[in-house]
């Protein structure tokens, strides 16, 4: 395949994604198919199966496109060298950020991810598709103990304590019992979580 | 045939104790191929001070000069006979064609180099992991070649005789950062190590001794860390730390003694603060990810049990 092409089909891909994750979180999972996507998407069911083999291995697909955008961001802060007080504050903003301009990402987190486990069990194991930011994670909450201005602790209880409350808040907003914004919040609540995780 | 003269700094004597007990060569066969001027735990005819007023006076040439141990020029600390151990290698540096560091002492100043009573305690030409030593940074033998580092805490005899071989062929001897033998320090611990397969699988161990797992996530390992052939070259021919299910200590480093906790990983928020040579953290850290989560059941069973 020339290289224009393959840029090309790249680019269509990633349209896919765009449609058939807001029609996942729209109208769940089951209650999606492939026909409903390609028409949405102005195209042939049969163009569709051309970039996707199945509705699961699309669903598995969105799933790390989101990881490695989500990834890629706090990777950009993670890079900075800003006071990890401060890079609390740039994740958690950042994370509204992609909730408001991409709220189906989001939502297809906590509405496909989280709620049909079965469709995500081979291939999405454990940490597999969410990999990107998980990493990227650890990698901010090893360099803020190691500089000693987190909290030395477990993993997974720090881990829970930095993304719990940012799915927390999603989760309320999608609920629609948020008188604000997410983002509105984003500063009250990485104070929070700072206070959380600071060393004493 | 060329000559070997071995003096001592600062020493425990590990590495003479290490030297004789070598195989293939011994270290009497070694003696067959090099002619033994003096070696303080193995000369009884001979005194120290004649050899060197002979090499002093070109009597005696001088073609591989060894030293064991830390340098010192204070002789409270440390002395030869008449001779404190930095006059003794002012005399001799100038004189030998090739100089070797047995062990870490004599190449970083090591453990005796942290002594807070005595600041003047360094390395041949290294003091840790600075070109800081007694000999100058820029210091060369007669043969072109600085200080041979052979480090290790003690060096192992094999290292120590196929360096001194290398020399009697008339071989190149490539150099690393720490000038010590590429052809030795260019593997690590882990490399040859016979749990790489519980490595790679991210399964540990949780206690020392056992045949099973990883030594590196828990226990302190830093196997993949640290340059040394210990599992190509094995110890008495058998084994190695990692083999007998006790971690690398990391003893041919400079960093060797100034290290804490050597049976603990030091970690942050359960994430290891340092990693493997030649990976990033973030390569690191997704290759664990993926690893944890892909199991190997065999890599789960006692060895004993698995099929």
């Amino acid at each position: 395949m020339s290289k224009i092409r393959k840029a090309a089909k790249e680019e269509k891909k990633k349209e896919i994604v765009r449609v058939a994750c807001r029609l996942f979180a729209q109208r769940g999972y089951y209650n999606t198919t492939i026909p409903d996507i390609a028409e949405e998407m102005g195209m042939s069911v049969g163009n569709l199966y051309n970039y996707f083999k199945s509705k699961e291995e699309l669903a598995k697909y969105i799933m790390q496109y989101s990881s490695r955008l989500l990834g890629e961001e706090i990777r950009k802060i993670n890079e900075e060298n800003i006071p990890t007080k401060e890079k609390i504050y740039k994740i958690v903003r950042k994370f509204f950020e992609i909730g408001q301009q991409q709220p189906e990402l989001i939502e297809y987190f906590l509405r496909v991810f989280l709620s049909n486990r079965e469709v995500f069990e081979e291939g999405c194991e454990g940490f597999l598709c969410v990999q990107e930011v998980v990493t990227e994670l650890m990698l901010f909450l090893e360099e803020g103990a190691r500089k000693g201005d987190l909290r030395q602790q477990d993993f997974f209880p720090a881990f829970v304590t930095l993304m719990g409350p940012l799915g927390g808040m999603v989760f309320l907003q999608g609920e629609k019992v948020l008188p604000k914004t997410p983002l509105e919040y984003s500063d009250e609540l990485a104070e929070n979580i700072w206070r959380a995780l600071k060393a004493d | 045939m060329k000559t070997l003269l071995w003096i001592q700094g600062l020493t425990c004597n590990g590495n003479t104790q290490s030297v004789l007990n070598g195989e293939n060569p011994s270290f009497y066969e070694l003696l067959t191929k090099v002619r033994l001027l003096f070696h303080p735990a193995v000369s009884y005819r001979e005194k120290l001070h004649n050899v060197v007023e002979r090499i002093k006076k070109g009597k005696e040439k001088l073609d591989i000069l060894v030293v064991e141990g830390a340098i010192t020029g204070d002789e409270r600390f440390g002395r030869a006979g008449k001779y404190s151990i930095t006059e003794l290698l002012d005399i001799l540096s100038r004189k030998a064609e090739y100089i070797i560091a047995a062990g870490n002492c004599a190449s970083f100043g090591n453990i005796p180099a942290l002594y807070s009573g005595n600041p003047d305690v360094r390395g041949l030409q290294f003091r840790f992991e600075k070109k800081d030593g007694y000999l100058p940074p820029d210091f060369k033998t007669s043969s072109g070649y600085p200080v041979i580092n052979i480090t290790g805490c003690p060096v192992h005899p094999a290292w120590f005789t196929q360096t001194v071989m290398a020399i009697v062929e008339g071989k190149d001897i490539m150099l690393d950062r720490f000038n010590r033998p590429k052809e030795l320090f260019m593997y690590l611990p882990h490399d040859g190590c016979i749990r790489n397969e519980y490595f790679e699988w991210k399964v540990e161990s949780e206690e020392f001794g056992h045949k099973e797992g990883c030594l590196f996530y828990n226990l302190g390992c830093r196997g993949p860390l640290t340059h040394a052939p210990c599992n190509k070259v094995l110890w008495n021919r058998v084994s190695s730390k990692t083999r007998a299910g006790m971690s690398c200590l990391g003893c041919t480093e400079f960093d060797f003694p100034l290290r804490e906790n050597y049976f603990e990983t030091k970690k942050n928020i359960g994430i290891p603060e340092e990693v493997p040579l030649g990976v990033t953290k973030r390569a690191y850290i997704t290759i664990t990810g993926v690893a944890k989560t892909l199991k190997n059941e065999r890599l789960t069973k006692k060895l004993e049990e698995t099929d």
